[in-house]
């Protein structure tokens, strides 16, 4: 397949789960302005948002004011905002056009229609009553687009490129909403034990669909330790970032077995991978949450980088 | 508007409104709907349009820049024995154009002859140097043509355009034939209609058989084929898409492709592999940095080295435009009968070519009844069609003929058939053209049967073309 086609369907794949993510996060931040009371909390909240996403000072250039539907409304809609999720979504359908003849025709209208869908439903300036409509249609149709993906596709070196596009991508965001946060899972004598904790613990798990997940295997005890396990090393949850990385091995194994041999990216996700089963909760806590999960999103981007490289994804 | 020149010819109903014979099947079974749910259908086949993508970009309109052609649901009938007439007048006409080629870039006996005067070639930016004194893969010039006809009358189809460099469209050909199989299977039971699915088979087949003397199949390997686009931007982009997807050809852009080792490779995951045939969608200004455009980022450098020393195949020729430049269109019926020995089955529509001072005379004393077009113009843009311009247009346009005259050729406004469209108020009446879509390779010419109907969607309107407002329709070959 052509460098340029890889390239295309792993931006897509890229893009696609991030409008999904950034989704999920405007869901928690509009779950918590519910739920909060003080408009200077409220802020904060959105704040975090909006730094998770990496889009704090693009947001602060263009406005002052934190409200909760200046910000939703400039994450999801905003023009002149490449990481708004209808420039994404728009981004993902161009990539899509770009390696047409890459996808079945399944993959290419669920895309087509994504957009089609969003942009009709993003025309107009987004409102707290519509807001759930929305996220949950991006939800819906990010969905919609991977099951065609998995239902339509020929396992070949254009699949392996996406699933490793959304897998890279999904590791990132579990890894920057992870330390964004990081600091409400270290001990904290004040805290220990308030109500404060386990909404702020409710939230991380909800902004990687994870709260449910997680009570089902804890039986709804909660405790910060458990909550960054089951975040970072636990194989069994689909935004772990274990479990993307055994995704990426299996995929890069895909394309090592199709091309009759390996890169030097197998090496790297192979390296990052058998750390990820070597290390335990407690060696990450010990070395520095923040410190591993920074070293993390830096391996993740190395091999990104790497793969285009070793793909001839650019001339 | 109407025709000036005779009544108009409707392909459906005879003078006295009774049904001609091919469309009575058809009009039976329209009688027989619900209007309602004829309409839902209608804009149920929009829908899917625009889910699929088939759309084209309008240059220079950027808030629309995704439009759709609009689709007529009311399919167009050529009978089994106009076809065949088609079919011999279209073959004969290709063929010509192929002989004309060779010859122009080779002894020039036409210019010889002295039915062709020379400065018809010297002043042409079609005419291509590079080409001279080289012969393409297999022979053949124009691996794809497009014919567009007209009709005037029960017997009378005129050939207005031969599109012997990039002609687009077929996709629009392919895809109305599945939206109608969808939409109207019980159609299909009830007429026989020649299908027209295969084209890219044929295609592909059609531009392996002119692989590149470079080219060593060995172990039976076939020539690598693939599509060369300017990219996502351009307006037929759905097309060149489309068209490598049937094909099983890789769609390529400039940026993938480089010259190795004198042949035309292509930049894949796995390195880089070569390319046997190319068939691009790009203007042969674009093609080569090094031999035209030097700024182009659309095309390949060094292909044209390549591609004269026998490691590659273009499709379209470079320079095949001279055949179908509108000045070189007024001798196309002596080119017929130079290169054949045969009358021209196909008739052209009489054309007065501005650069020669009697002519240019009578185009200003009657542009109010001619349709005056630009040499190199195509899509309908910059043209005049007297019978529906005011006063002040054709004053303007007047101006700009006596400045630059040989810019420009005037034909009659011709009296085009119509065939009906589905509208609110039922069938009506529109003028259409059509463009059956022809391969050639050395094993001969294939013309698919069936082809592009253009429809003015605009009463009375005669510009079809799909920047100017018109829609296509299914086209209908019936079997014999």
């Amino acid at each position: 397949m052509l460098g340029r086609a890889a390239n295309g369907v792993y931006w897509m794949a890229r893009y696609l789960e991030r409008a999904e993510n950034t989704a999920r996060l405007i869901d928690v931040g509009f779950h918590l302005a519910l739920t909060r009371g003080s408009r200077a909390s409220q802020e904060e909240e959105w704040r975090s948002v909006l730094i998770t996403t990496g889009q704090e000072a693009a947001f602060l250039a263009r406005h002052q004011d934190l409200s909760g539907s200046q910000v939703f409304n400039f994450l999801l809609r905003e023009r002149d905002n490449p990481g708004s999720v209808l420039q994404m979504i728009e981004a993902a359908r161009t990539n899509a056009r770009v390696v047409r003849t890459s996808l079945t025709n399944e993959v290419w209208e669920a895309t087509n229609e994504t957009w089609m869908i969003l942009r009709d439903l993003l025309a107009r300036p987004v409102r707290e009553t519509n807001l759930g409509e929305v996220l949950s249609t991006i939800r819906r149709q990010s969905t919609l687009v991977r099951g065609a993906m998995e239902g339509s596709m020929l396992r070949t070196d254009v699949f392996n490129f996406a699933r490793i596009g959304t897998f890279l991508e999904r590791a990132d965001n579990t890894a920057r909403i992870l330390d964004v946060k990081y600091y409400v899972l270290l001990p904290s004598v004040a805290w220990v034990g308030s109500s404060l904790d386990n909404v702020q613990w409710d939230t991380l798990l909800r902004s990687v669909a994870g709260n449910r997940a997680y009570s089902w295997l804890n039986a709804g005890a909660m405790d910060p330790r458990g909550i960054a396990r089951f975040l970072i090393l636990d194989g069994q949850f689909p935004r772990s970032l274990l479990f993307c990385y055994e995704k990426i091995r299996s995929n890069m194994a895909g394309l090592a077995k199709q091309y009759g041999g390996e890169t030097d990216a197998h090496q790297q996700v192979r390296d990052a991978g058998s750390m990820l089963h070597r290390l335990t909760i407690e060696q990450i806590f010990e070395g520095g949450l923040h410190e591993f999960l920074q070293d993390f999103i830096g391996r993740t981007n190395r091999i990104g980088g790497a793969i285009a490289a070793d793909y001839r994804f650019i001339a | 508007m109407s025709s000036a020149g005779g009544s108009r010819y409707d392909e459906m109903l005879q003078e006295d409104g009774s049904v001609r014979s091919a469309y009575a099947d058809l009009r039976e079974w329209y009688d027989s709907q619900d209007t309602a749910w004829l309409r839902r259908q209608d804009a149920e086949a929009e829908r899917f349009f625009r889910r699929i993508g088939i759309t084209f970009n309008v240059y220079g309109e950027e808030a629309a820049e995704e439009r759709l052609i609009p689709f007529d649901m009311i399919p167009r009938i050529v009978t089994a024995r106009e076809w065949r007439k088609l079919t011999r007048g279209i073959e004969q006409r290709v063929r010509a154009i192929n002989a004309f080629l060779q010859d122009l870039y080779h002894r020039q006996e036409i210019v010889k002859s002295g039915r062709l005067p020379a400065h018809f070639l010297r002043e042409n930016e079609a005419f291509l140097s590079q080409m001279i004194g080289f012969t393409p893969p297999g022979g053949v010039y124009t691996h794809i043509v497009g014919i567009d006809l007209v009709r005037t009358g029960p017997d009378e189809f005129m050939v207005l355009e031969d599109n012997a460099r990039t002609p687009s469209g077929v996709s629009y050909m392919l895809e109305n034939r599945e939206t109608m199989m969808a939409m109207f299977p019980e159609l299909f039971t009830k007429i026989p209609v020649r299908p027209v699915s295969d084209y890219p088979r044929r295609l592909v087949r059609s531009l392996q058989a002119c692989a590149p003397p470079g080219f060593k199949g060995r172990g039976g390997a076939r020539p690598s084929v693939a599509v060369l686009t300017p990219g996502i931007f351009n307006s037929a982009y759905f097309e060149h898409a489309f068209l490598a997807d049937q094909m099983g050809a890789e769609l390529v852009e400039g940026s993938d492709l480089r010259v190795m080792d004198g042949r035309v490779q292509m930049r894949t995951t796995e390195g880089y592999k070569p390319v046997d045939v190319i068939y691009r969608r790009v203007d042969d200004n674009y093609l080569d940095p090094l031999s035209f455009h030097p700024d182009s980022v659309l095309g390949v450098a060094g292909i044209m080295d390549v591609y004269r020393a026998g490691g590659v195949t273009i499709a379209n020729a470079p320079g095949t435009g001279i055949a179908d430049d509108k000045a070189i269109y007024s001798f196309m019926p002596d080119i017929v009968e130079f290169y054949t020995g045969e009358k021209p089955i196909l008739n052209n529509v009489p054309t007065w070519r501005c650069s020669e001072a009697d002519a240019l005379k009578y185009v200003l004393d009657n542009l109010a009844e001619l349709v005056v077009k630009e040499v190199h113009g195509s899509g309908g843009y910059g043209m005049l069609i007297g019978p529906t311009s005011s006063k002040k247009e054709i004053a303007d346009f007047a101006a700009k003929l006596r400045a630059k005259p040989e810019n420009y050729i005037a034909q009659p406004t011709l009296s085009l058939s119509t065939v009906p469209i589905f509208t609110k108020e039922g069938l009506a009446p529109r003028h259409v053209d059509l463009r059956p879509f022809v391969l050639v390779s050395p094993d001969g010419i294939d013309i698919t049967p069936g082809g592009l109907t253009r429809v003015a969607l605009k009463k009375g309107s005669l510009v079809v073309n799909s920047s100017q407002g018109g829609g296509t329709k299914d086209t209908w070959v019936l079997d014999e």
